[in-house]
């Protein structure tokens, strides 16, 4: 349990081996994680999406050092989407995040979504408890940037950011179905550039249209992230939303449906890789079948069902 | 009657390779130089042959680029280096990985590096060096290479 110990009392070198042992859930992952998450529960969880280009990576690099200034410590996810040939991935946001790559303080990892879609990747919520237990205050965190609702983040993140750009065809992107929904905050980034305030009022419209159960009425600000411009706005609007959470207790109820859902997808998941292994161990969709259900002398629905009603009762997989 | 790994499709490929351990690789810039065109070659070779590559991007001091490796517990420097300055700053690297207890980081380094210097920078930590002419397959089986050692 050498890297945990290292990692609580401090060492970014036992941090960064720590999430790579989670990330790639090698032996040893789960009972490091058991350990882990007896010290978690403080820190908060902001998190950016937005499509690509509309200025997330340099937000959060201003955004992190305010925050900092201020006295909080911080942590940063960067995810960028893997390439599902290859399963590679070019891991480049962090380029942009030029004062707190000067920060000793501040810690910022990469990671690939390594094939899940939605966002982010299945380690993220264990790697946001890492950082939580290492002492983070804030943790940020930067989705893949589809532009389409980005669900996952959601479910990770206690305030979520939709960030959009002016002369993107961004009045219609922002009508697509969950975008306008998952954000608490909204930015108009590149506020420097024509037609700003046509998006920001589009934006505004829709958000008076909409109904959002909790009461929080979301602001739209403006921001040059290049020059820091409405930073500190955004900034003061992340600890309002955080204060207004708390005050009316949506924070635990939030936490409390995350944790529900955690453990149905970890149970989901260990149950269905077991039972892939199992079917793969004893060859149960051999290309004789296969062969069959093309040439139509077979269909798939009847094989699943006996496939699965030769399956071993639980526990063994 | 032939036997389909069900979970790989038709060209191999694992179908659930989510948490299949990759090989990340940071691709460093260092020092006053301003070519980039070498190092994101190199990073799309790299990651098209399955790689978690992570770019520094321009003017990195080597104080940056351990705090990066680090953070990011990557198994590869690949420093790019055309300025000349490699004999300063590899070197100071190499020292810095060391000092942070980063020393199982292995560095490679390429760009316009002069042969002589070769062997001096091998002693100082430099595991191999790739100049101008050099196949990115080379790149990749040398880092494929040191990783599995």
């Amino acid at each position: 349990m050498g890297l945990v110990d290292g990692m609580l009392k401090g060492s970014v070198r036992a941090l960064g081996k720590l999430i790579t042992l989670i990330e790639n859930e090698s032996p040893g992952s789960t009972e490091a994680l058991k350990k882990i998450f007896y010290h978690t529960g403080n820190a908060y969880v902001v998190g950016l999406t937005g499509a690509p280009g509309t200025g997330k990576s340099t937000l959060i690099d201003q955004i992190a050092t305010s925050l900092n200034a201020q006295g909080y410590k911080v942590g940063i996810l960067a995810i960028d989407p893997s390439s599902p040939f290859t399963g590679g991935a070019f891991l480049g946001d962090r380029i942009r995040m030029i004062r707190t790559n000067e920060e000793q303080d501040i810690y910022i990892r990469s990671m690939s979504t390594r094939g899940s879609l939605g966002g982010l990747s299945a380690a993220t919520g264990n790697v946001i408890k890492i950082l939580d237990a290492f002492g983070k205050d804030f943790i940020l965190i930067e989705t893949a940037g589809t532009g389409q609702a980005e669900v996952d983040v959601m479910n990770q993140t206690e305030t979520t950011v939709v960030v959009a750009v002016p002369g993107l065809g961004d009045e219609i992107q922002m009508m697509k179905a969950g975008v306008m929904e998952i954000g608490d905050i909204f930015v108009v980034n590149k506020a420097d550039k024509d037609q700003v305030d046509k998006l920001v009022e589009e934006i505004g419209k829709m958000l008076a249209m909409g109904y959002r159960s909790e009461g929080w009425v979301p602001p739209v600000i403006k921001t040059v992230a290049t020059k820091g411009e409405g930073i500190s706005a955004l900034v003061q609007e992340i600890l309002n939303h955080r204060r207004y959470l708390v005050e009316k207790g949506l924070l635990q109820d939030k936490r409390m449906e995350r944790v529900q859902k955690e453990i149905l997808e970890m149970v989901k998941n260990k149950v269905s890789s077991g039972i892939i292994s199992r079917i793969t161990e004893v060859n149960a969709i051999p290309q004789s079948s296969l062969n069959e259900i093309l040439s139509r002398q077979k269909d798939p629905y009847s094989l699943v069902e006996e496939i699965v009603n030769h399956l071993p009762p639980f526990p063994r997989y | 009657m032939e036997v389909r790994n069900i979970t790989q499709d038709i060209k191999g490929v694992d179908m659930l390779q989510n948490s299949r351990k990759k090989t990340r690789i940071l691709v460093a810039k260092i020092g006053l130089d301003g070519h980039d065109r070498g190092a994101k070659i190199i990073s799309k070779a790299l990651r098209d042959a399955g790689m978690e590559v992570i770019y520094t991007g321009l003017k990195r001091t080597p104080q940056e680029i351990s705090k990066i490796a680090i953070e990011e517990d990557v198994d590869v420097i690949g420093v790019s280096i055309l300025s000349g300055a490699h004999m300063t700053l590899l070197p100071e690297l190499c020292q810095l990985l060391r000092e942070k207890e980063a020393g199982d980081i292995q560095v490679i380094a390429g760009g316009i590096i002069p042969r002589d210097d070769i062997p001096a920078l091998e002693q100082s930590g430099i595991k191999g060096v790739f100049g101008p002419g050099t196949k990115t397959q080379d790149v990749i089986n040398f880092v494929q290479t040191i990783i599995n050692s």
